[in-house]
């Protein structure tokens, strides 16, 4: 069973759609007992860094989200949930994340002419390094991306996958052990996302085999 | 360039797609589960439901249709129409809505597409500007579907809006709307070339041609069509593969 954190920022509806979709065990939860024992945990995220990490403290999560990815099971975060797994954020002045991931969220470079930010649309991930999560895709596929802010791991370590925008590669995909962040929106990204989200459901053990995949 | 955004737009109005030429003489055109399914289908990049009477009546009866397509159709959902307040936001969403359009009620009150973005991210806050040409290079925002006047300029508005927090501008052309006689770049242009976030071009698509026709002139950064695909002149994979022969990215 995979818990969907549900801390009040996120689009669930869709996450929980996807994954019903694709014949995913899972449960929307906002339960730390829950959280703690599932075969895996996706943390959603739409929003500004410093009101989710508010939002986690308040429901006690923090640590439970940490214990999580210290046990070894598989997590994924989505957007700003992949954000959140970082040491810090400048959105807004600095505040504090989960620090699960060595490193830094910082705003997109702005460049005359170059990529609007937001960053809004379908793009092909470029720097692909193996993941377990691609494993089944499509060749080149396109993910759909919202966001302005992007994480910097500090040593490089654990870049799966980046988007060159206005000078600097954004790193858009990242692992560290079982725990994996996309900065783009399976959920949003057609059958290629729906696949993705099907082989995490995979790895976490959480594939009820009943319904049919992507 | 980034990959082609092909943008299918629904007006809803009651339980209809409806579609209209310049914003009046509304026909109906289909239900907006089957078109919404279909353009999915055929490999459409995002949606916008566009609630058309929302503001005249003042109420939101686009929501169910929004969760009924979020059952099963994994593209991003933009809604607009009647959103006046924080709360309408934050139902759209709930219901499976990624995105707001927001029109009248933020020409209305500019402070309230501050809140929007502050409550929820510029990135699901896109401003509606209808646009009606009346001069050469100037155009006025209508609201209420065209319906009512402002006196604001529209290049100025979207200046301003993106100053407000909005994370996109859709732009729709109100002379062309409908007309399936192609976008006008000079607004498209004009709005893009002012403001830093990406614009949605709307309202005048009726051949592949007129989608590429933007992409090469690099006037904005999403392409939305209703017409072109209602009437089924064109399907979706044949207005991309126009754009893609020309030597542009799409999505398959």
């Amino acid at each position: 069973m995979i818990a969907v954190v549900d801390y009040g920022r996120g689009n669930l509806f869709s996450i929980a759609r996807s994954l019903a979709h694709v014949g995913a065990t899972f449960a929307v939860t906002r339960d730390a007992a829950e959280i703690s024992t599932a075969d895996g945990v996706i943390l959603p995220g739409v929003g500004a860094f410093a009101d989710a990490m508010a939002a986690l403290e308040s429901r006690d999560l923090v640590a439970v989200l940490r214990d999580v990815a210290a046990a070894g099971r598989p997590m994924l975060g989505i957007c700003l949930g992949m954000q959140l797994f970082f040491s810090r954020s400048q959105e807004f002045g600095e505040t504090r994340g989960l620090d699960i991931i060595a490193g830094e969220v910082r705003k997109l470079p702005l460049k005359n002419g170059g990529m609007r930010v937001p960053n809004v649309g379908w793009r092909k991930l470029d720097k692909v390094r193996p993941d377990p999560l691609l494993e089944i895709l499509e060749r080149d596929p396109m993910f759909y991306f919202v966001h302005s802010f992007v994480a910097f791991p500090d040593d490089g370590g654990g870049i799966v996958a980046s988007l060159p925008i206005n000078g600097v590669d954004a790193t858009v995909m990242v692992r560290r052990g079982p725990v994996a962040g996309c900065q783009f929106h399976p959920e949003k990204s057609g059958l290629a996302g729906l696949q993705l989200l099907a082989r995490f459901a995979a790895m976490s053990g959480a594939q009820s085999g009943a319904t049919r995949a992507a | 360039m980034i990959p082609l955004r092909l943008i299918s737009r629904l007006d809803i109005k009651g339980p209809n797609v409806v579609k209209g030429v310049r914003l009046e003489g509304l026909r109906v055109v289909g239900n907006p589960r089957d078109l919404a399914r279909r353009y999915y289908e055929q490999g459409i990049d995002e949606i916008i439901y566009m609630d058309i009477v929302a503001s005249l009546y003042g109420r939101n009866n686009i929501l169910s249709v929004v969760a009924e397509a979020a059952e099963d159709i994994f593209v991003p959902l933009t809604v607009g129409g009647g959103m006046r307040q924080v709360e309408d936001i934050r139902a759209a969403l709930r219901q499976g809505a990624d995105k707001v359009a927001i029109n009248t009620a933020a020409i209305a009150n500019p402070g309230f597409l501050s809140e929007a973005a502050q409550a929820f991210g510029s990135q699901c806050i896109v401003v509606s500007i209808e646009a009606k040409k009346h001069g050469e290079g100037q155009w006025e925002a209508l609201t209420d579907n065209g319906r009512e006047v402002t006196g604001k300029d529209a290049v100025d508005w979207a200046e301003e809006a993106e100053s407000l927090g909005a994370g996109e501008i859709l732009v729709t052309s109100v002379d062309q709307e409908g007309t399936r006689k192609g976008f006008d770049m000079a607004l498209l242009a004009a709005i893009h070339d002012r403001v830093g976030i990406p614009v949605i071009a709307s309202g005048g698509a009726g051949t592949a041609e007129h989608t590429r026709a933007v992409w090469e002139a690099g006037c904005a950064d999403a392409v939305a069509c209703a017409s072109v695909l209602h009437y089924g002149d064109y399907s979706v994979p044949e207005l991309k593969r126009c754009v893609h022969d020309a030597g542009f990215e799409v999505r398959q």
